[in-house]
Order: structure tokens, then sequence, then C-alpha cells
């Protein structure tokens, strides 16, 4: 085949390919070792996960999760976390099109919301610890906190993270720093939000239904 | 040369080809949104309801489940089957991998081993009845 032909024949207009073009920018490369950060963290979640699954009935006589659960108050915590999802989402909109007022706005949603997950969560955390259901009543109790306080932290460090960026955003202004580092928190909340799903499927409501 | 093809990066803004094309991102947030509510609405009605059989209802939970996580990764985080994502849905296959072998590896495990913990003198069998 002659190689010159076939030079020829590639359009001369045609983009080059990422492996012609060099390394990837930064804001690239950057989120998508986050991303791989990510799954690992969901490889733990789900190490947690297997962990609840086997223990879930080793109640050793104490109350099971039928008799504990509150589901209305699952559901407040579910939407909350949705929507602040959300509101996240279009906090990275009002980010990329370099809008201060709807990204502070934005965040303070995703903000409040996140607040009011975790509010609800500690609520209901020292509900159960008040009837004597603590981590140490049963292996159950155990796998429960661990699998749900850990979400619970991680929650907890994202709603910091978020505040610490709004203050950087304020300081620095629409850097490509801090627009590389809300792309990873967004990432953070999308994932968390992920982890909720399995979470108050595998836990909540499998174990009202049961 | 305008910009080269690199690969796109989860959640990230879209680049300028795909703006003509596609659908606003608001939009996409929007839709993803009403969906993922219609589905936690779905979830919480079938693992209350007693028209279903309730045989059924685990696995239509699961179902729903992941769904819902589908529905997030492509809406909220821009995992798409574009060229562009190819790294980002390979890095997520070996994550999902990963995680199945984690949960079924463990619990085929500990039900295998639980069944074999079964003896023939009573004692232990009462401790296994007393969940």
């Amino acid at each position: 085949m002659n190689v010159a032909v076939a030079i020829d024949q590639i359009p001369q207009d045609a983009m080059p390919s990422a492996s012609e073009a060099g390394p990837a920018p930064k804001r690239i490369v950057v989120a998508y070792g986050f991303w791989i950060f990510l799954l690992s963290d969901i490889i733990m979640f789900a190490a947690l996960f297997a962990s609840y699954a086997v223990l879930v009935r080793s109640t050793a006589g104490g109350p099971t999760g039928a008799q504990l659960f509150n589901q209305v108050t699952v559901a407040i915590e579910t939407a909350c976390l949705l929507v602040s999802s959300y509101t996240c989402g279009l906090m990275s909109l009002a980010v990329n099109s370099g809008r201060h007022l709807r990204t502070y706005l934005g965040a303070l949603i995703t903000f409040v919301l996140g607040a009011a997950f975790l509010a609800l969560e500690i609520r209901e955390f020292a509900s159960m610890i008040a009837i004597g259901a603590t981590p140490e009543r049963s292996a159950f109790l155990s796998a429960f906190f661990t699998l749900v306080g850990c979400h619970g932290l991680h929650v907890t460090l994202g709603l910091i993270w978020l505040a610490v960026m709004m203050v950087q955003l304020a300081v620095m202004g629409f850097t490509s720093a801090v627009q590389r580092r809300l792309a990873c928190f967004s990432l953070f909340w999308h994932a968390l939000d992920i982890v909720w799903v399995g979470l108050f499927t595998v836990v909540y409501l499998m174990g009202v239904s049961r | 040369m305008t910009e080269a093809r690199y690969d796109r990066a989860p959640g990230d803004r879209p680049t300028r080809e795909m703006h003509a094309s596609a659908p606003s991102e608001f939009l996409v947030y929007t839709i993803g949104l009403l969906v993922a509510l219609l589905l936690t609405a779905t979830s919480f009605w079938a693992a209350n309801t007693t028209l279903l059989w309730p045989g059924g209802v685990f696995l239509g939970l699961a179902v729903l489940a992941i769904a819902q996580m589908g529905i997030h990764l492509v809406f909220f985080l821009h995992v798409t089957t574009g060229p562009e994502s190819t790294n980002n849905v390979l890095a997520l296959a070996f994550g999902v991998l990963i995680v199945f072998v984690v949960v079924a590896g463990s619990m085929w495990i500990v039900a295998d081993m639980n069944q074999n913990m079964m003896m023939p003198s009573p004692a232990p069998m009462s401790m296994q009845m007393r969940h």
C-alpha cells in the first residue's frame, strides 16, 4: 500500500486523536483521577455492605431493623440528598459559565439540604441509642452503625469541603484550580447519592419489608 | 487543528462539538431528578404495598436501585457510552466487577460456612433458631 497516498486520504481538518495531541489538560486528568478514587471508595462501601448483608439476621435477641427503622424519616432523608445532588449539578453548571450568584445559591441550597440530611440521621441514631439499640448490642447493629455511619461521615466531610470551597471561591475567584476542585466536589457529592440509593434500598426498605 | 479529541472526565463540561446536538445541561439534570424521584417513590411503594407477591419484592427493589444508580451515572455524572468516555466506563466496569465479587462472594462463602456449621446435636440447632 502506498503510504503517501494513504496519508493524503486523511482529511486535513480532522482533529488529532488523544495519542497524537499529547497529555490531556489538567482538568481532565484531575477529574479522572478523582473518579478512580471514588470507585475505590465505592469498593470500600461494598465491603461494608457485604458485612451488613452477612450480619443482618444476627440480632442476638435484640431489636431488628423492622422494629427500629422509621420509613418517613428515611424518605425525607432520601429526598434531601437527591435534591441536593440536583442543586449540586446546577451549581457545577453555574461554575462552568462563571456565574457567581448562581454558584453561591446552588452551594447554599446543597449545603442546607445536606445538613438537613445529616441532622435527621443524627436524630435517628440518637433515638436508637436512647432505647438501647447501641452498636455493641448485636452484630446486626454494629454492621448497621458502621455502614450508615460511614456514609454520614462522608456527607459531613462533603459539607466541610463545600464550605471550604465557597471560601476559596470568595477569596480566589473562578481560577482553574477552584474550578477543578469544585468539579471534584460535585463528583464526590453525586457518588454519595449513588451509595445512598444502595443504602436505603438494602438497609431500610429490604429491612422493613422482611 | 482546532481542539484535540481528548477523553472526557466524568461530570466534565461538554466539549464544543457536543454543544450543537446535545440537549441543554439544565434539562439533563432535571430529567435525571424527575426519573430518580419516580424510581425512589416506586421503591418506597413496593416495600410497603400488599398488592405484590412478597417473594418478588426483594428482586424488584434491587432492580429499582440498580436502575436508579444507572440514572445517576448517566444524568448526573455524565458517564456515557460515547467514545470519549471509554476510560471512565472501563474504570467503572472494573469497579462494578470488584463490588460484585466482594458482595456476592462474601454472602456466598458465609452462607456455605453457615450450612457446614450445622451440628447434629440439638444445642447448636437451638442457637441457629434464635435469630
